[in-house]
């Protein structure tokens, strides 16, 4: 193209290749790049899209199981719930649009991972948001965050998916690169999933929804693959724009195409827009394409080439249909009032082929590009404090002399606070289907037309992560599927959303293998596979560090029958109230030692996986025979903050007495001692209940009952419920207005 | 024995970007009414007892709320059938509709916040209009609300009919903590909460049970005088 800039080396470093990968292109096609295959290769091989720095250690994951029907690679995975029905899910970030373009970037975080979803033919049902600010002290943190709300909360409610729940975490670490993780479930019939191909030899090409515009070029190649520096805020154009209400009718008509049986292939477009889809359509399939891209619809005029294959534009699609019935699938988005066109055809030669005005732009072979672009294997350093960080004294530390001021410090502290100011802008309810609503452990839904339940959770302790990558990533992983037990759901498998700094430096890289080989040891010791997920690199700004690793996981378990959902809250005053599972004096890394000593040390509590999977198979036992009324998983700010957070939300006081500790109270009320839940039942069945946790080999005791107005848990915690529940309530309403 | 009476024969309309649309319709349907999708673009209504237009974000909403779907072809349809006396319920995105249709006096705006609120409420009934079969005034009800533009402001001109009312306070500013209200016929009844979110005891509440058989009783009995 005679506008074209010359492609020489420099263009394509600037275009984030490294030299090696530079000269590969130049080899590979054995002539010099086009322009708008220049800006191919370099989406393609970005960090982003092709995971060529994590690749290698994603496959040690479990990825397989009994329920698995579609494991990472496609849209989202896949895992069977039963009756003919699958859950479709997965988790993905949005984290440096949201940075630099709060509400943009979170809404089109929603919006992209509900494609994912509905691009396998699924219905989206409900959604989870895990977030991480810098503190909550900081103006510019109040600004993101009430930006991010607002935009997750106004893509989701004008799309129609309930949003359910998931996490907030505020880390000064995370204040110049916050995280926006979005995670999304629908259902669909096993027999009716669509998977990203371009099988068919001649087989036409369809591009619907959204015309293409000029918004979000080099989203995924520059903003998302690299770290953030002085010129971060000049990126603000790759950020997308999203359209919920087109994205809605996107929804519908893709559902209905669906079932006109004409779909061959379908997969959305996202990052690296058209490119991305196309390639990875005809890499899943063995085929080539060859496309038209003056027929693409365009937003505006004199748009090129270059511009056409690298924009994300949100609230598109790409499919494949069958040859000769076109039409139909024409028709279904024209009722919709949607863009489609005829792009292209599949050809047999693994190619693709770009032509505009006549002229061939693009003519490179595919799999190169996809499926074999380049895999390192980067250097991994221990970072040299690691084993100082581990070490914590408890002798040092004063011994807490006021444990009632304790609690209400930690009850009001910016992680353990009611979240209620986030979650209520959230359209919680539409589709009919959610049965425990935030602010529990889990979220659960109804499966509709059934009377199955899924339970929801994202987790991950940075914290823990920080002081022990291989610890804290075990831990996310137990404590999500420890939140789902609770519920008495099953955990039945897991996506993971990997956001950590850059990995081209060793101790980034280190930290991101521990926390591969923690997820992988917990998934295989609880049984739950890894089915889908996203890896985020380059989470850190030049100069100031990166965040701490954070992989963030998001667990999916089954009830049989949903009815039997159990609740966080106490629910009755005079049942009894129990403490399952062991605890040992662990303070490191804890919400006490840092909200009351300001203090970051030590190592994070042991975890013992089989002790672990013991306490999930008694919680999900004694749910299914109906013993429970309530049951809370302890973990951040240990078992006393658990029995005030059920109080709080029944409105309900309690009267217990937590076990000894070395006669120092702050161990036996704030430990965060894994593998341990509060759980609540009528005196007539705490005996059953002892005996249950005798069997499953859990140690379980009776440590009081609910009922009063007052929150008192020996040693030493004795305050009003009321207060106790205006400090948790207030924190972020007084923070954010 | 009285002589069992054939279903209410409810059209729920959707429009482009209607999401309770689906619920409303199951909430109708478990109350016992027959219930029938009608597409915004439809003009004529196949026979009907009464009609019920849906929450969500009609057209995105990205006017102002409702403001569009009222030129929608289906509306003229409905506009008539108010007239003839028919029962029409709009919630939400739908009380908003009928609100910018002319059918309720008033509007609705921003919340006091400027923030969307999902949450429980807790209403009570005042004036039922011809909606009266299982509310009685004074009574209160549990039902969500959710919504970003839910504070009624009446029309200066015409003093509206309070249906509801919230108890202790409006989630969103509403002037004189209105909920929802009922024209001057007793036929056309709009309100925020959402009464097909609390028809299932699993998911929170019935409430919404009672104000939607309500609806449909009063359909029927006016089939009947038909």
């Amino acid at each position: 193209m005679k506008n074209d800039p010359e492609v020489t080396l420099e263009l394509a470093r600037a275009h984030g290749l490294s030299e090696h990968e530079a000269k590969l292109v130049f080899e590979i096609l054995g002539r010099k790049p086009t322009y708008p295959e220049l800006g191919i290769f370099s989406v393609m091989w970005s960090e982003h899209c092709s995971y060529k720095s994590s690749k290698k250690l994603l496959a040690t994951l479990p990825t397989t199981g009994r329920c698995v029907i579609q494991g990472p690679g496609e849209n989202a995975g896949v895992v069977d719930i039963g009756d003919g029905w699958v859950c479709v899910f997965k988790i993905e970030s949005h984290n440096h649009p949201s940075y630099i373009e709060p509400h943009a970037g979170a809404a089109t975080g929603v919006g992209g991972i509900l494609r994912d979803i509905f691009t396998m033919g699924a219905r989206p049902l409900a959604s989870l948001d895990s977030l991480r600010f810098g503190s909550l002290d900081d103006p510019k943190q109040r600004f993101l965050m009430r930006g991010v709300v607002a935009g997750v909360g106004s893509y989701g409610n004008c799309f129609g998916c309930a949003t359910v729940g998931g996490e907030l975490t505020f880390h000064p670490r995370y204040g110049r690169n916050i995280l926006v993780n979005a995670m999304n479930i629908g259902i669909a019939r096993a027999d009716a999933i669509f998977l990203a191909k371009a099988a068919g030899v001649g087989n036409p090409v369809i591009y619907v929804g959204s015309k293409t515009g000029r918004d979000g070029i080099h989203g995924a190649s520059l903003l998302a693959s690299s770290e953030f520096d002085e010129h971060t805020e000049a990126m603000r154009p790759t950020v997308q724009l999203g359209d919920p209400f087109t994205e809605k009718l996107l929804l519908e008509a893709c559902l209905e195409a669906m079932r006109t049986g004409a779909i061959v292939g379908i997969q959305d477009m996202g990052a690296a827009g058209l490119t991305c889809s196309s390639f990875e359509m005809a890499s899943h399939s063995g085929t080539g394409i060859e496309m038209d891209l003056d027929r693409v619809p365009q937003r505006e005029p004199d748009m090129t080439p270059y511009e056409l294959l690298l924009s994300e534009s949100q609230e598109r699609m790409l499919l494949v249909a069958e040859a000769g019935r076109e039409q139909e699938i024409l028709d279904v988005f024209l009722k919709w009032d949607l863009d489609a066109a005829l792009v292209g055809r599949v050809t047999s030669d693994g190619r693709m082929r770009v032509r505009w005005h006549g002229e061939t732009v693009v003519d490179i072979p595919v799999d190169p590009v996809a499926a074999n672009s380049p895999v390192y294997e980067r250097p991994r350093v221990r970072p040299a404090d690691f084993a100082a960080r581990q070490r914590l004294d408890l002798e040092a530390l004063p011994v807490e002399a006021d444990p009632s001021g304790a609690l209400l410090a930690l009850l009001g502290s910016p992680n353990l606070c009611s979240r209620q100011w986030v979650y209520r802008q959230y359209d919680q309810l539409v589709q009919s289907s959610t049965v425990l609503r935030p602010g529990g452990d889990a979220a659960v839904v109804r499966v509709p037309e059934t009377e199955r339940g899924l339970a929801l959770k994202t987790d991950c302790n940075p914290r823990y992560c920080a002081q022990d990558p291989y610890l804290g990533a075990a831990h996310a992983v137990a404590e999500a599927a420890r939140n789902v037990a609770v519920t008495g759901a099953r955990p039945l498998a897991a996506t993971d959303c990997l956001n950590f700094g850059s990995p081209e430096r060793p101790e980034c890289m280190w930290e991101f293998a521990e926390a591969i080989r923690g997820i992988g040891d917990a998934c295989r010791a609880l049984g739950v596979p890894i089915v889908s997920g996203n890896v985020s690199f380059y989470n850190e700004t030049a100069g100031e560090g990166a965040i701490p690793p954070t992989p963030t996981i998001g667990m999916v378990g089954l009830l049989e029958d949903v009815s039997r959902a159990v609740p966080a809250a106490f629910r009755a005053a005079g049942d009894a109230v129990l403490l399952l599972g062991e605890t040992l004096p662990e303070l490191g890394a804890s919400e006490y030692l840092a909200v009351r000593h300001g203090l970051e040390r030590g190592a994070p509590p042991a975890l013992d996986l089989a002790a672990e999977k013991r306490l999930q198979e008694l919680l999900v036992d004694a749910a299914s025979r109906g013993l429970l009324r309530s049951a809370h998983d302890c973990s951040e700010g240990g078992a006393a903050i658990a029995l005030a957070e059920c109080g709080i939300r029944a409105g309900l006081g309690v009267e217990a007495a937590l076990p000894e500790l070395r006669g120092r109270p702050e161990l036996a009320l704030f430990s965060e001692s894994a593998s341990r839940a509060i759980i609540s039942c009528t005196l007539g069945a705490a005996a059953e209940l002892l005996a249950l946790a005798r069997t499953h080999g859990v140690p379980a005791a009776r440590i009081g009952s609910t009922g009063g107005d007052r929150i008192h848990v020996e040693p030493g915690v004795d305050v009003s419920l009321a207060e106790a529940h205006d400090v948790w309530a207030r924190t972020l309403p007084e923070a954010l207005g | 024995m009285t002589p069992a009476r054939s279903p209410a024969r409810i059209g729920v309309i959707v429009f482009p970007g209607s999401n309770d649309d689906r619920d409303l319709a199951r909430g109708f349907a478990l109350c016992g009414a027959q219930v029938e999708m009608i597409w915004h673009k439809d003009a004529r209504l196949p026979e009907l007892d009464g009609i019920g237009i849906p929450g969500g974000f009609s057209y995105g909403d990205y006017l102002r709320c409702g403001a569009m779907a009222r030129f929608s072809p289906v509306m003229r349809a409905v506009l008539q059938l108010a007239a003839a006396g028919r029962p029409v319920l709009g919630v939400c995105n739908g009380f908003q509709i009928l609100c910018e249709a002319g059918l309720l006096p008033g509007a609705l705006v921003r919340n006091r916040e400027l923030l969307f609120v999902c949450q429980d409420t807790r209403i009570s009934v005042e004036e039922r209009g011809l909606i009266r079969a299982e509310l009685a005034p004074g009574q209160e009800l549990v039902i969500p609300v959710k919504h970003g533009e839910g504070a009624y402001v009446p029309d200066p001109e015409r003093k509206p009919r309070v249906a509801f009312r919230y108890v202790g306070g409006s989630p969103n500013g509403s002037t004189d903590d209105i909920a929802g209200i009922v024209n001057d016929a007793g036929n056309v009844l709009g309100l925020m909460p959402h009464p097909e979110h609390a028809v299932e005891a699993l998911l929170g509440s019935t409430d919404g049970a009672r104000l939607l058989r309500s609806f449909l009783a009063a359909c029927v009995a006016l089939r009947e005088t038909r």
